[in-house]
């Protein structure tokens, strides 16, 4: 194997330097790989394949009216990151999260920030994911989001990028650690190599997390994982960290909310108390009697078991007022505004369409920017100006124009690189990356995160609902020596 | 735990023991088949007896060859006794119940999954069959023994034990009537000299040969044979064994005093049978009594554990 026909084309790429050199911190991967010829290399695939098969590994994708469960799709290559450039990303996410709570707690009390002109009062009356029903209400230690999935981006020049922040229910952790799992079977040679900083610790520090917020103060509180049911799209995920935390999985079903405004699982024992929720539900299906009335995943009284304080629910309700792209272009604001300090990892540079002089040069620029819904996820409802017609970039500037507080738009990034196994040759493709936080009255950040590869040509779409794929990602700390 | 989970760790137990049992029906009915005189083709029809299929069987298929009841026990994901559902069930019921199992079980039970779908087919041939069924059989052990071994032997591992249990209990019973149903039957006249070997074959069909041989010192005889499948104490795949588990299970877990009546009734029945009359007069009726019985600790069950009731919580 070898790299002489590899095309960086004047963008980054996180192994290779723009003449073809490895990156200090991957000179080994690099010579590895290149000691395989593509028989061997491909042997590995299958290997992965393989892994993936019989762990079981899987996402459902719904389709046509059916879901199916495929296979995780995993690219054997690693993303490397060294380790003196991703503590400077920990502080950044740590701050970024610690402002964001803040933040979250603010609005849905004092709304300080408000009322000192940071951030405009109709950008509340608009979110989508605001909930009144939430005002007045103190979490423990003030947190509202627990978990935090940042998708983080590479430009061009190096700079990284804080392209969103999910705070409702943020999926993808387990296949973090999967991808490390096979990876360990696949290369287990380059384990030897190389002080890969290990993530296995996630659901341990998770179960920390939530144990803390207990309302009650018990050694082993009980903790829930809520999920919505098989047929999600991360169900595996659900099942998974129960799993690896010694947690209940429960559905809503399973769930009671009785006279004593306390919440109960139905066990083989009669109701047993729950403390913890880690709820895997949206909102707006927690609790029909408060919110959508038809839901059949949520459990009735649920939210009035958590305003009394007799039930912790991560992340909150209502937390995802944070989440919404509009919100998140005032995140740099945020964190001068509660932690008196500038960002760390900077927000790409967004145009907010409800601002009107801005929506000129969104509407006059449509076809150089990325145009995104404030409140979609997974890839749904964007336009990437260069990579469309000009039939769909006037769909959407009339989808702009009609509701402006929906959309923002951004600059294209180019997105780095990484080399990627394709048939028979290996190119770059684009990737970005989703480490994960967690905060309580400490803050965790995953060592590197899940890295997200698109894996057609060119393509910048990495979700794998969309043609995605994965990398796993290692931090890697100088040889001890 | 979770009543919900504990359903599915029951019906986990029960998926898994049909599979096997199925397997070892299909193995041992064929290689009996190479024994018996020619003029016995029923010997297939019995095995959409045993497993009490009938009426799903001949909706679909004309008459019961070969071939048509190898596909329906093998491979027809609408019969729940065949192979292949029952191993999707036992997938769709490991998935649901995932984070309680270890998760080397998970994947056992996957390359099982993938491996029967993969090769279902050329199970329908007959030189295949014999490999692809011994590998069903292998695979059940496999994923039963690392359970043994590396789950905690608590509610969850009691659940799987009592849907086990249950089904195995009944699959016995239900081999121990087939057996009687072809010497009684006076429309199969079967030779005299058959009678040892039919019976050779419904101790194989619980790989129960060897065992008896060695706990019964006779000749292989019907009174003993229906005696030992019935009433041993040690032999795993017995009544009164399966019974025994049942009541040790059942007993470590909470609200079990209605299911430990009905079990002690149960087994009271079956040691109090008189093999020798029961043979005479009446062996098939006994044994539907006892499937009766049998449903009622299933629904037992289900009451106290899977459903989920105020009433349960006041009591305490």
């Amino acid at each position: 194997m070898n790299f002489k026909n590899y095309k960086i084309d004047g963008l980054y790429d996180e192994l290779l330097t723009p003449r073809l050199q490895a990156r200090s911190s991957a000179g080994k991967l690099l010579k590895y790989l290149k000691s395989l010829n593509y028989e061997e290399i491909n042997k590995r695939k299958y290997a992965a394949e393989l892994a993936i098969k019989t762990m079981g590994i899987t996402f459902t994708v719904y389709s046509e009216g059916e879901n199916i469960d495929r296979e995780w799709p995993y690219d054997i290559i690693p993303r490397i990151i060294p380790s003196r450039e991703w503590v400077k990303v920990e502080q950044g996410l740590h701050q970024r999260m610690v402002a964001i709570n803040h933040f979250i707690d603010d609005i849905y009390n004092d709304q300080k920030i408000i009322k000192d002109k940071v951030i405009p009062k109709e950008l509340l009356r608009s979110s989508k994911n605001f909930r009144k029903e939430c005002c007045g209400i103190k979490p423990v230690f003030g947190v509202w989001a627990h978990i935090c999935g940042s998708d983080l981006i590479r430009d061009k020049d190096g700079t990284i990028y804080v392209l969103e922040d999910n705070l409702r229910v943020p999926s993808g952790v387990s296949y973090m650690l999967e991808n490390r799992k096979v990876t360990k079977r696949v290369f287990p040679e380059l384990f030897e190599d190389y002080n890969i900083i290990p993530m296995g610790d996630y659901p341990t520090n998770l179960f920390d997390t939530l144990s803390s917020i207990s309302p009650r103060p018990l050694d082993y509180p009980e903790v829930v994982v809520l999920t919505p049911g098989i047929y999600n799209s991360a169900y595996f995920e659900h099942s998974f960290l129960a799993q690896q935390m010694g947690a209940e999985l429960v559905e809503g079903s399973d769930l009671v909310v009785a006279d004593d405004d306390c919440v109960y699982m139905k066990t083989i024992e009669g109701l047993s108390r729950v403390d913890v929720i880690y709820r895997r539900i949206d909102d707006l299906f927690l609790d029909p009697e408060v919110f959508n009335k038809d839901s059949t995943l949520g459990v009735p009284g649920l939210m009035r078991a958590w305003k009394k304080g007799n039930v912790a629910l991560a992340n909150a309700p209502g937390a995802g007022v944070a989440d919404d792209k509009v919100v998140y272009t005032y995140v740099p604001d945020m964190i001068k505004y509660y932690l008196d300090q500038d960002p760390i990892i900077p927000n790409v540079p967004s145009y907010s369409c409800s601002n009107e002089k801005e929506l000129k040069h969104v509407l006059a620029n449509i076809g150089n920017l990325v145009v995104k819904p404030a409140n979609e996820s997974g890839g749904y409802g964007m336009l990437v100006g260069p990579h469309s017609t000009k039939k769909q970039q006037s769909e959407m500037a009339k989808q702009v124009k009609a509701n402006p507080r929906n959309y923002i738009a951004q600059p294209v990034i180019s997105l780095s690189t990484v080399p990627t196994l394709c048939d028979n040759t290996i190119e770059p493709r684009h990737v970005d990356l989703r480490p994960f936080t967690l905060q309580s009255n400490r803050t965790y950040v995953t060592p590197g995160g899940l890295t997200r590869v698109a894996l057609v040509k060119g393509s910048l779409i990495v979700n794998s609902s969309q043609g995605g794929g994965s990398k796993d990602t290692w931090v890697i700390s100088p040889d001890k020596d | 735990m979770l009543s919900r989970v504990a359903e599915r760790m029951y019906w986990f137990g029960r998926y898994m023991e049909r599979a096997e049992n199925t397997a070892r029906l299909i193995n041992v009915n064929a290689n009996l088949l190479l024994d018996l005189p020619r003029m016995i083709k029923t010997i297939w029809g019995g095995l959409i007896d045993i497993t009490g299929t009938n009426e799903t069987f001949y909706k679909k298929y004309e008459n019961a060859e070969e071939r048509n009841v190898i596909r329906f026990m093998l491979a027809d994901e609408k019969n729940p006794g065949s192979i292949c559902a029952a191993i999707s069930m036992i997938k769709e019921n490991a998935r649901i119940t995932r984070e309680v199992m270890p998760s080397e079980a998970w994947e056992q039970i996957n390359e099982l999954n993938l491996y029967v779908k993969q090769h279902v087919n050329d199970a329908l041939k007959r030189d295949r069959r014999h490999e692809f069924l011994d590998d069903v059989i292998h695979y059940c052990h496999q994923i039963t023994g690392l359970l043994h071994a590396n789950m905690s032997h608590g509610d969850a591992y009691n659940f799987i034990r009592i849907g086990r249990n249950l089904e195995r209990a009944d699959m016995t019973t239900r081999i121990a009537d087939i057996g009687c149903m072809f010497l009684i039957n006076p429309q199969v006249d079967i030779p005299d000299a058959y009678e040892n070997i039919l019976w050779m074959n419904v101790l194989r069909s619980l790989s129960a040969y060897q065992m008896y041989r060695q706990y019964v010192h006779d000749r292989v005889n019907g009174e003993d044979v229906v005696d030992f499948l019935m009433r041993d104490q040690e032999f795993p795949r017995a009544v009164a064994h399966c019974l025994e588990e049942l009541n040790l299970c059942v007993n470590r877990l909470p609200n079990s005093d209605h299911s430990l009546r009905i079990i002690t009734r149960v087994q009271r029945i079956v040691n109090e049978m008189d093999t020798a009359k029961v043979m005479d007069t009446r062996l098939h009726e006994f044994i539907d009594e006892l499937q009766i019985n049998l449903a009622e600790i299933h629904d037992q069950v289900t009451k106290s554990w899977f459903e989920y009731s105020p009433l349960i919580n006041e009591q305490e």
